[in-house]
């Protein structure tokens, strides 16, 4: 007997499926298929009424023919029918039959609609699950217009059996996710938040993942879940491996809900209360412990599960990005992964340091695995893996390692899979961009990439270099004698050839005067590969030839030669005989004057973001990067599309190529009056005479962006949040001051009795030079008898990607309140840039701490009890309360942290000196926390009053 | 979420698909197809997560899959899945497989594709999760195949045990999936 001999006694569908099996071809097995779907059409169209088993033994059939890849279009109507059977293999058959082939758009979503109110009103638990997972699975807009107010009250129902609810649970996020305008949660919420705490965990289970979802939407509504999570996830991890009974998988405590209940916790910042963030801290490190005990079975399983813990632990962590210690264990943890023997704990540990190097806590512990992740790049076997290693090196790229990243990720590329080309290619040329100190580098580091994988450059990575070379006449003799060389190369890609052309066109002239690489040996070169290459990079060969003319007049005639054979000028693409005619034309009859005006060296470009980093956004798919950012991308590309890579050749002409333009000589004004034009300084290396500068067009654009009026321009008032960033120095010395879109301003400082030295650290994030860099440090009013300021010069040149510092020196004459201004200048591009802030001078820096012993300290208290010496503040926490935090801060006060003191253990009392020329103010400061209110309040007595009151306004905004 | 469940063969044949998102049959058989290309392409001992075909989503989304003896089992999924998570659920699916069926094959897949379907049914709905614990499983599904046989026994008036394991056509049982998780490729022809 074959294998039909089975319980449930379907014969026929065995035998069939038995006999599709044996068919020895795709053509046998068609037909077999076809001769059962007719025998099926004919019993469902025949007149004696099927009974529910025939009918389901067909339905199942059907289901397998569809399973194999073949289209049913009949049968459904029988599906529905057997709905409404009482049978439940009836029922369950058609429902099953439904939910794979009847998609939401279908005409009978009605009658099934029907079936379903039946059953969800039939209070047979198992009949109410089919019904449940059929809306689940169609979740059609109908279906949620119909169940959408029903399926609540389900799922909070006291009677509802568990597999019930949870079923309505999934089907709710279901509709919820189709159809959130009909699913109004309102009176709900709080009952389904409390799920959390259901007694059966699949109730967690499911309930959590419709929790997750809507706090997603609505954060605010759902914010209760937070503590409910912290404490559902305790009582898990710590139960012992028992305790959960079927819900412990290989010795793991219901590692599935662990992990949604870490991933609900994602949702949310750190918990304000603290203490529900103590019990997480302590869940949090206890998951680490767990993962350095030793397992407690040798069965994948286990270290799988849990692994999925810690993890989602870990991503937690760096998802709150305010523990340092929780961080570098994190971080250490990955490390440790990174080695590991199983392939799915390298692959893991490589993509989450990829979130941890971003955070500015564990940058700098990511890069200490530099080695290892190196390493897994050149040797995994695996691609998944080595990519996820490639994304990290992108990651954890900065400054002190751009070199000998982007040098391993070359490498790779000779050998890397071609599925990854494209993006290493993109991540390549950006980093070379973003950290290039010297130009030099980058421009050998693109050329090689185009070398390696000229087919995986993109437009907008050789349009890049061509714009840097441009913007950058430091580096441009460098680049014309680089792709001379790469040129040599027999066999040298076609994106080479466009940069080559590009860049001899505009700078052949500064190698000329070597013999080995004269302006005929640059022509030939050039033109020996002409007729290897496309359309396009012809075009802009010849737009390099014609500038070629104006560069080196010996090559005039050789170059006439090429332009008149029958070849170019009687090519049959249009457009390289349009540029042929056009640019033979004008070699002849333009005086070298109109000559070299007409071709001109191009102007630099305007700076704005790399369109090379549109493109990595693009290609990351759509949820990395929002629309304005694309269509940015977008507009940028097509503007270097028509403004870079053709005006290779020269703008007049292009545009008279393009269709019906008028003469030359209208377009070059239109050129002169461009504002791009007339607003680029005069470059260095411009050979060229300026025929139109009599007629006064562009004397204008001159004058309007000549630097002596702008450097007499006032300063700039300070910057709207200057006093937020002073505040945030009150408590430390050295960090980040500022920061936009071009400059970063560190500093550095330190200070001893009433003096204090600060650095400053300019840094120049963008690419091209700051000039006329310039700073002064004021003290506004009443500062200046209290508070000297003595700024040392700074440099005024800021080359692009540099930095340079400077020194300021501070003495403390008397007691301040106001923070002396710091005014910079600079031209960026043509623009000036004018920005104020508050230095972080505040007048606790000149503390020197005190320390004495409780009765000393509440003497000196009573000492100042005048009311005005006394200055207090109630406030609201707007950080969180812990404990280590708040007393970090109070050490960077400045003063000593008196411990013993106050009879209270949570206060905390601080004593110092404030050190001026003029006299001493002894301080003594008395922080009192209420964590169930989330309130502070602040006392602070000292003998001076204004003191007093300024120390307080500061403190108050610190916790 | 999980996007989409796909059992095949060795050689690409599916033994049950399952998605959660909507796709035209077409789409559906091409996302199977360009799945087992790039599943069944990957070495033994590699791991087991792969950035998705462009069909269902590119990098978006991850494959996540386990290879047992002819069968390999693809969880497609989007990036709120923790990837050892999945790797766990398709365990648990296996296993509870493995206990409804008595030691399943491939042929068991092939021959019980509804079954299959319920049993998924209990663990999983609309793309998430509904319950993790086997034994509460594959207590549901017995209760259903209790149900179908009084409802069967009814109707042909015959009774057998409460199995539906499938013998060979040889007679002889053939080897688990489970028995054979880490087995070398072998061909079986369906």
């Amino acid at each position: 007997m074959p294998a039909v001999s089975k319980g449930d006694g379907m014969r026929g569908l065995a035998v069939f499926i038995s006999d599709i099996r044996n068919c020895k071809s795709k053509e046998a097995e068609i037909k077999r298929i076809n001769k059962e779907l007719a025998n099926i059409r004919s019993k469902f169209k025949g007149d004696k009424a099927l009974d529910g088993y025939s009918k389901k033994k067909y339905v199942c059939k059907l289901l397998f023919i569809f399973l194999l890849g073949h289209d049913i279009d009949f049968g459904h109507m029988e599906a529905v029918n057997l709905l409404s059977s009482n049978k439940y293999t009836e029922k369950q058959i058609g429902y099953l039959f439904i939910s794979v082939l009847v998609n939401s758009n279908s005409e009978l979503i009605r009658l099934i609609n029907n079936a379903i109110k039946n059953d969800l009103s039939s209070r047979n638990p198992t009949f109410m699950c089919l019904a449940l997972h059929c809306i689940a699975n169609v979740g059609s807009r109908e279906m949620a217009e119909a169940f959408a107010g029903e399926i609540p009250r389900i799922l909070v129902a006291g009677d509802t059996m568990d597999s019930v609810k949870q079923s309505a649970a999934l089907c709710l996020l279901r509709l919820y996710k189709t159809s959130p305008d009909l699913v109004l949660m309102g009176e709900w919420t709080s009952r389904v938040v409390h799920l959390l705490n259901d007694q059966h965990m699949g109730v967690v289970t499911a309930a959590i993942s419709l929790i997750t979802c809507l706090s997603q939407k609505n954060p605010d509504e759902f914010k209760t879940c937070v503590s409910l999570a912290v404490s559902r996830l305790s009582r898990i991890v710590s139960s012992a491996s028992t305790d959960l009974q079927d819900y412990t998988y290989y010795f793991v405590p219901a590692p599935w809900l662990s992990c949604k209940l870490l991933r609900l916790l994602q949702c949310y910042p750190p918990p304000e209360d603290g203490a529900v963030k103590g019990r997480l801290v302590e869940c949090l490190e206890t998951i680490l412990n767990k993962a350095q005990e030793p397992p407690k079975s040798k069965k994948v399983q286990h270290s799988n599960a849990k692994n999925a813990i810690l993890f989602e632990a870990i991503s937690l962590i760096i998802h709150y990005d305010s523990e340092p210690n929780l961080l570098v264990r994190a971080c250490n943890q990955l490390g440790q992964f990174l080695q590991h023997r199983e392939t799915n704990l390298r692959y893991l540990a490589l993509e989450s340091m990829c979130t941890l190097a971003s955070s500015e806590f564990s940058h700098e512990a990511v890069k200490t695995h530099i080695e290892t992740v190196i390493n897994a790049l050149k040797t995994e076997r695996d691609v998944s893996v080595r990519q996820r290693a490639a994304d990290l090196l992108y990651a954890m790229c900065d400054r002190s390692n751009a070199k000998q990243i982007v040098a391993e990720m070359l490498s790779y590329l000779e050998t890397a899979d071609y599925s990854i080309r494209e993006e290493m290619v993109l991540k390549v040329a950006i980093l070379a961009e973003k950290y290039a100190v010297d130009y030099s580098w980058y421009v050998d580091t693109i050329l090689n990439l185009i070398r390696i994988a000229g087919d995986y450059v993109s437009e907008e990575v050789w349009y890049r270099v061509i714009q840097i070379v441009i913007n950058r006449d430091d580096v441009q003799g460098y680049a014309a004698k680089t792709v001379f060389e790469a040129l040599q190369a027999p066999a040298c890609h076609e994106n080479m050839v466009k940069v080559g052309g590009y860049i001899l066109g505009e700078f052949g002239n500064l190698i000329a005067g070597d013999p080995r690489s004269s302006p005929l040996v640059q022509f030939n070169l050039l033109h020996s590969k002409f007729h290897l290459c496309s359309v396009p990079t012809r075009a802009l060969l010849l737009s390099a030839y014609i500038k070629f003319i104006n560069l080196f007049p010996e090559t005039k005639s050789t170059i006439q030669e090429v332009l008149r054979s029958d070849s170019q000028i009687r090519n049959s693409d249009v457009e390289l005989q349009q540029r042929a005619v056009e640019y033979l034309k004008l070699s002849s009859i333009a005086s070298t004057d109109v000559l070299a005006t007409v071709l001109e060296e191009m102007p630099p470009f305007p700076e704005r973001e790399s369109s090379i980093l549109a493109k990595l956004k693009k290609k990351k798919g759509p949820g990395a990067v929002s629309v304005n950012e694309l269509e940015e991308g977008k507009r940028e590309g097509g503007e270097l599309n028509g403004g870079g890579g053709e005006r290779g050749g020269d703008n007049s002409t292009i545009a008279a190529s393009n269709a019906s333009t008028p003469s030359p000589s209208a377009d070059l004004l239109g050129l002169r009056t461009g504002p791009q034009v007339s607003a680029a300084p005069p470059s260095a290396g411009s050979l060229l005479v300026d025929v139109f500068s009599e007629a006064g067009v562009n004397d204008d654009g001159f004058l309007s962006s000549a630097p002596p009026s702008a450097v007499s321009e006032d300063a700039a008032p300070p910057l709207p949040e200057s006093n937020e960033l002073l505040n945030k120095f009150v408590c430390k010395n050295n960090g980040v001051l500022f920061e936009n879109q071009l400059l970063q301003i560190g500093i550095k400082s330190e200070y001893r009795q009433n003096l204090g030295r600060m650095y400053l650290f300019y840094g120049n994030k963008t690419s091209v030079q700051f000039v006329t860099f310039t700073t002064t440090v004021s003290c506004p009013g009443e500062l200046h008898p209290q508070l000297n300021v003595q700024a040392k010069p700074v440099e005024p040149l800021i080359e692009g990607g540099a930095q340079v510092q400077q020194v300021i020196n501070i003495e403390c004459l008397g007691d301040f309140c106001e923070a002396p201004l710091l005014n910079i200048k600079f031209r960026y591009g043509g623009a000036l840039q004018n920005l104020s802030l508050k230095l972080p001078v505040t007048i606790n820096k000149f503390f020197q701490p005190t320390e004495m012993a409780s009765h000393d300290f509440f003497q000196r208290w009573k000492q100042l009890s005048q009311p005005q010496q006394e200055a207090q503040k109630i406030f609201k926490a707007s950080h969180a309360m812990d404990t280590e935090v708040i007393k970090a801060k109070l050490l960077g006060l400045g003063m000593a942290l008196l411990e013993n003191v106050d009879p209270n253990p949570e206060n905390f009392v601080c004593a110092g000196v404030i050190q001026t020329k003029a006299q001493q103010v002894g301080s003594l400061l008395r922080l009192e926390p209420n964590a169930q209110a989330q309130m502070y309040r602040l006392t602070l007595r000292s003998s001076k009053d204004t003191v007093s009151k300024r120390l307080c306004e500061l403190l108050a905004e610190q916790f | 979420m999980i996007k989409a469940i796909l059992i095949f063969n060795n050689h690409g044949k599916p033994r049950l698909s399952k998605f959660y998102e909507h796709y035209t049959e077409d789409t559906e058989q091409q996302i199977i197809r360009e799945t087992f290309h790039l599943v069944s392409k990957r070495d033994e001992n590699v791991c087991n997560f792969l950035e998705g075909g462009l069909l269902i989503g590119g990098s978006d989304n991850k494959l996540i899959y386990r290879h047992y003896a002819t069968l390999y089992f693809v969880f497609c999924v989007d990036s709120s899945e923790s990837e050892l998570g999945i790797l766990d659920l398709i365990q648990v699916f296996v296993e509870t497989l493995d206990k409804c069926f008595e030691n399943v094959c491939e042929l068991d897949l092939i021959f019980h594709m509804d079954k299959v379907h319920n049993i998924l049914a209990e663990m999983v709905m609309g793309g998430m999760v509904l319950e993790t614990n086997m034994s509460e499983i594959i207590t549901q599904a017995e209760a259903q195949s209790k149900m179908e046989k009084s409802e069967i026994c009814a109707f042909l008036s015959l009774c057998r045990p409460l199995s539906f394991s499938v013998p060979d056509r040889t007679g002889r049982r053939r080897p688990g999936l489970l028995e054979l998780q880490h087995a070398p490729y072998r061909p079986s022809r369906t």
